[in-house]
């Protein structure tokens, strides 16, 4: 796809978004959509790790959690003891816990990226399950601080200052879904900017050749490293965005089943593609509530999203994303311009099986 | 020397050969590898000198490609010490080694197969990019204008191999000859002062290892010293200054092409009667 195609498309893209609420009156599939941009923002960085360095992390949602919690956390305070000797935080302001979730976040993952460094399938899988597991048994047993199974309630909203409009309250739907916007917009650039790059062509090599990757000077753990830490602390703020928005915040946020939500979107859609865990995270965020509308019973429900997702993995295992590109690239091949000279090596289409 | 050569080969030769008196550039002293109990390479000394051809063979087996892991850090060395120009490599990883200037080539072709043959040498160029991350991820004009000087490099480094007419193709779907050309653009993109090639030319037509040797006298006027692992004993005794030759892991002998193929031990251990004989 040219250039110019493809930022048009975009811009169509972005201010069909922005327009959304002006025409949508209906706050429930306000809610849906703002529920399925924060999976999004969580598939995407997800999709830094698993697409672009080829590392499973199935313990995603751990960042998320930690994200959620530091958040809540920061601006509600606390008060804990260690050894006796009490340790209180003052209750902050909602903008700056969200930056505090998103160091910690970008952190924790530094922190896997390093002690994870020369494991490397299999094993990176083993380490990152391990760590969720962690982070949701501390949640759910350090009571004092995130209240356990009581869950951590009245989670303050956020106030964003506007030059010229004053402090604008997200509270509800639609400033939520302009926040939940702006995010996805600011992930998606910053994950663009980094493939595009020295430091994504290095994650790239990694998961492609490692030991030619090495071979020309390229320092593959601090790469990966690298994009832990970007992956994490963008699913961080996903997490941070979540609990500003539902404000209430319970050890579940950790379960495991979040983490397969956040593979499935990007697998379908098409992991290593900037447009895949979007596409991915629209059609699984919305498909359950699209089957509520058709009264469609829940277990039948996870059987039509089970089926979908075998349909999609078996007929277009690399994704959609990549499906729909060679597509394009063989319709606008035939209409477009004729083909180079055809090489001696390579094999005609029509003579393939 | 170059009078004993044959005529193609002497333009090659004649290009830049050092003479004896050239700087040492790289230095192996009592190198030694096991693998378990099996030694496949032992106390090995030998020295590359700056800017020129040198080729390590012998006969399947004898430690060559284990000598150049060795080198290039793939694989730890029992004993023994690598230099190179006043830089000890023992110990250092792959990656580091390659900060010092020392690029290798694989034996089994090993590009980066899902990328597009621009993009392959682009990720080679990884050392000679200048963008911080953080400035990559605020987007700041410099990273683009790094991109672009990056890009450039890449489209001089496919012309100096002559794979320019490929270079949106992905890698999968070149040819086996042109593979082992892209193999060589990502190591040159990686800026090497000495160069290793593990066997380029294995695989390849004659058309295809004439070409190649044409390559490698452009490469050389770029005063990269290159280090050889090869068969082809045409192309050997056509491209290098020197020739090592290994038999056992140890060498058995170390000279110019002519007294090496009328090395007595050589011939015995390695080329074989027959081809004495073939060359009448």
């Amino acid at each position: 796809m040219s250039r110019a195609v493809s930022l048009a498309s975009s811009v169509a893209w972005v201010g069909f978004l922005v327009t959304l609420p002006l025409w949508m009156d209906n706050l429930y599939f306000l809610h849906v959509l703002i529920i399925a941009g924060i999976f999004i923002v969580a598939a995407m960085s997800l999709n830094l790790l698993l697409g672009y360095t080829g590392q499973l992390s199935l313990g995603h949602v751990a960042f998320f959690g930690i994200g959620a919690y530091a958040s809540s956390l920061c601006s509600l305070g606390f008060e804990i003891h260690v050894l006796d000797v009490p340790i209180t935080l003052a209750p902050k302001p909602v903008w700056f816990s969200m930056l505090v979730a998103v160091t910690f976040a970008g952190l924790c993952g530094w922190f896997i990226g390093k002690i994870s460094f020369k494991v490397r399938g299999a094993y990176f899988v083993i380490v990152s399950v391990s760590f969720a597991e962690v982070t949701r048994l501390v949640a759910l047993n350090w009571l004092e601080l995130t209240q356990g199974p009581m869950a951590l309630n009245n989670i303050p909203f956020l106030k964003f200052w506007f030059p010229g409009i004053g402090d604008v309250d997200i509270l509800g739907k639609v400033p939520n879904y302009y926040l939940v916007l702006g995010v996805a917009i600011v992930t998606y650039v910053i994950i663009r900017r980094l493939v595009h790059s020295r430091a994504g062509r290095a994650m790239i090599a990694l998961r492609e050749n490692e030991p030619l990757a090495t071979s020309v000077g390229i320092d593959v753990t601090r790469f990966l490293v690298l994009a832990t830490v970007v992956s994490a602390a963008l699913a961080g703020l996903a997490g941070a965005v979540y609990a500003h928005y539902v404000r209430i915040v319970d050890p579940d946020v950790f379960l495991f089943i979040y983490t397969v939500t956040m593979v499935i979107m990007v697998i379908t859609g098409g992991k290593g593609t900037l447009a895949g865990p979007i596409v991915g995270g629209l059609i699984f965020g919305i498909l359950p509530e699209v089957l509520r509308g058709f009264e469609v019973k829940p277990e039948l429900q996870w059987i039509v999203y089970g089926v979908l997702m075998i349909l999609i993995v078996y007929f277009l295992p690399d994704g959609i994303v990549p499906a729909v590109r060679d597509a394009w690239k063989r319709w606008t091949g035939r209409t477009g311009a004729p083909p180079a000279e055809p090489t001696g090596t390579a094999v005609p289409a029509e003579a393939r099986p | 020397m170059s009078a004993t050569l044959t005529p193609s080969s002497a333009a090659v030769a004649a290009t830049a050969a050092p003479g004896p008196d050239a700087a040492v550039a790289l230095a192996v002293t009592g190198l030694s590898i096991r693998f378990g109990g099996l030694t496949a390479v032992e106390d090995m000394t030998f020295e590359v000198r700056e800017g020129e051809v040198l080729s390590l063979i012998g006969p399947n087996g004898a430690g060559k490609t284990s000598a150049f892991n060795a080198i290039t850090g793939y694989i730890h060395a029992s004993s023994g010490s690598i230099v190179y120009r006043g830089a000890p490599l023992v110990g250092l990883k792959p990656n580091q080694i390659a900060e010092h200037g020392v690029v290798r080539t694989f034996q089994k072709t090993s590009v980066f197969n899902g990328l597009t043959v621009l993009d392959n040498v682009m990720v080679g160029l990884h050392r000679r990019a200048k963008q911080h991350p953080l400035a990559i991820m605020l987007g700041l004009p410099g990273v683009r204008r790094d991109e672009a000087r990056l890009r450039d490099l890449a489209w001089e480094i496919l012309d100096l191999v002559g794979l320019r007419a490929r270079a949106e193709e992905t890698a999968v779907s070149l040819s086996y000859g042109e593979l082992r050309l892209l193999e060589v653009a990502i190591a040159l993109a990686a800026e090497p002062t000495l160069l290793l090639l593990d066997e380029p030319v294995s695989g390849m037509n004659p058309a295809e290892t004439g070409a190649f040797m044409a390559l490698l006298a452009r490469i050389r006027t770029r005063g990269i010293t290159v280090l050889l692992v090869e068969h082809d004993m045409k192309m050997v005794m056509g491209v290098s200054d020197r020739i090592v030759c290994l038999n056992q892991g140890r060498i058995i002998a170390d000279g110019p092409p002519a007294a090496i193929q009328s090395d007595p031990q050589v011939i015995r251990a390695y080329l074989g009667e027959r081809y004495v004989r073939a060359r009448g």
